[in-house]
């Protein structure tokens, strides 16, 4: 069992769930979705766990329609080489709405939009919460829900008419990958480099 | 070529006579320098490199210049599976393509779905782009799209100059579809291991 868990019991009590082992050696815990953001960034932020790499974030759906859904998060402390695994489970009866984390990890963004595209989980907070694989106009539903038929909801000619209206151009420009949008998330040092224009060096030119 | 090099050599003239039929000699030259255009989107496509490569080299076949532009290509090649999402693509690659213009769908994936019949797959590109030869394999080996190239060839050479509507051009219709509807939907019904699906709809 990973010692994060007993840490995070210690910190944040009730909010914490269950934890166990699981088949790969890996330690999943269980916390509660309002306290998901502290609980992230305690995680993050602590020195003695600092996960610091978010490696991935998925979502379940069980056979049983009963059994609620589960967000999972995959963290890693790439200094203390360890692993933790988190989950919350999202009643399916209520709205599947979570706190997005990409303030603490900017990588969360296309997974969370993946989850969303795939599960129709919502994320709070989520700065450009789109569809990612589908496109966007899609209007079949979410396709990993176990209630979504395998084939689509619509017939195939309907399905390849939607797809052939799709304008592949219209929302995936090059402009949305710009360096210029991204210009306030760099570093303090490379926008001062970038400010006075400088190019670079070519190492061993002198 | 069996048609076009038929010399004539006249008593008393110079013997530099070609006769041909002009529907030979033009069928001749476009089959001889078809220039690809590869659209790659799985698997197929690494059997489509290794048959442009030197071992299998379709170069031999007058496919020397692969175009990555579709102004400029004469065949497109759909290697792999298409999404749905890529079938605007793959249709405004085509309907950017010149005449005259012809397409291979290779593999199982391009020609019908292949084991992908699900929500996100097109059941076969001939529901976009009308296909002149199908490739079968998954995938296909290279000899196999060779095998393809060469029946292309074959109908290319049995092409007529006068036959004019071979080269209009077909877009899509005001529903925006290439075929009707029904016919999308019958060419598109499952079959083989597809049909034990019991958990879809």
């Amino acid at each position: 069992m990973n010692p994060s868990v007993d840490a995070l019991r210690a910190t944040f009590g009730t909010a914490i769930g269950r934890a166990a082992v699981a088949r790969d050696g890996e330690t999943v815990v269980f916390v509660q979705s309002g306290a998901l953001w502290k609980i992230m960034q305690w995680l993050r932020d602590t020195a003695e766990h600092a996960y610091d790499y978010l490696v991935d974030v998925t979502a379940v759906e069980y056979r049983d329609r009963e059994r609620p859904l589960e967000v999972v998060y995959f963290l890693r402390s790439l200094a203390r080489r360890t692993d933790l695994r988190v989950k919350v489970e999202l009643d399916q009866r209520e709205e599947l709405t979570i706190d997005s984390v990409v303030g603490l990890w900017a990588g969360a963004n296309w997974l969370e939009r993946e989850v969303y595209d795939m599960f129709g989980i919502a994320f709070r907070g989520h700065p450009d919460l789109r569809r990612i694989l589908m496109w966007e106009t899609y209007a079949e539903g979410y396709p990993l829900r176990k209630d979504f038929p395998l084939r689509g909801r619509f017939s195939r000619a309907e399905q390849v008419r939607q797809a052939l209206a799709i304008n592949p151009e219209a929302h995936y420009s090059l402009e949305e990958l710009s360096i210029a949008e991204a210009y306030h998330e760099l570093p303090e040092e490379m926008k001062e480099r970038l400010r006075r224009g400088e190019r670079g060096k070519i190492p061993n030119s002198e | 070529m069996k048609h076009v090099a038929q010399t004539t050599e006249i008593a008393g003239q110079s013997p530099n006579w070609l006769l041909a039929r002009l529907d030979d000699l033009v069928n001749w030259s476009r089959a001889n320098s078809l220039w690809p255009m590869p659209f790659g989107t799985a698997c197929c496509a690494i059997e489509f490199m290794a048959t442009a490569a030197s071992r299998f080299d379709f170069a031999r076949f007058g496919m020397e210049r692969q175009a990555f532009s579709p102004r400029q290509a004469d065949v497109l090649i759909c290697a792999g599976r298409l999404p749905f999402k890529l079938a605007p693509v793959i249709r405004t690659i085509y309907d950017q393509m010149p005449q005259p213009k012809w397409v291979i769908s290779m593999g199982a994936c391009a020609s019908t779905g292949g084991i992908f019949d699900n929500y996100a797959m097109v059941q076969g590109i001939d529901t976009v782009v009308p296909v002149d030869v199908y490739v079968p394999g998954c995938p296909p080996r290279p000899e196999g799209l060779l095998y393809g190239v060469l029946l292309l060839h074959k109908k290319i050479k049995g092409e007529s100059l006068t036959d004019r509507e071979l080269r209009d051009e077909h877009p899509l219709d005001e529903r925006g579809l290439r075929l009707p509807p029904d016919q999308i939907d019958e060419i598109s019904e499952p079959f083989g291991n597809s049909v034990h699906q019991f958990r879809s709809a």
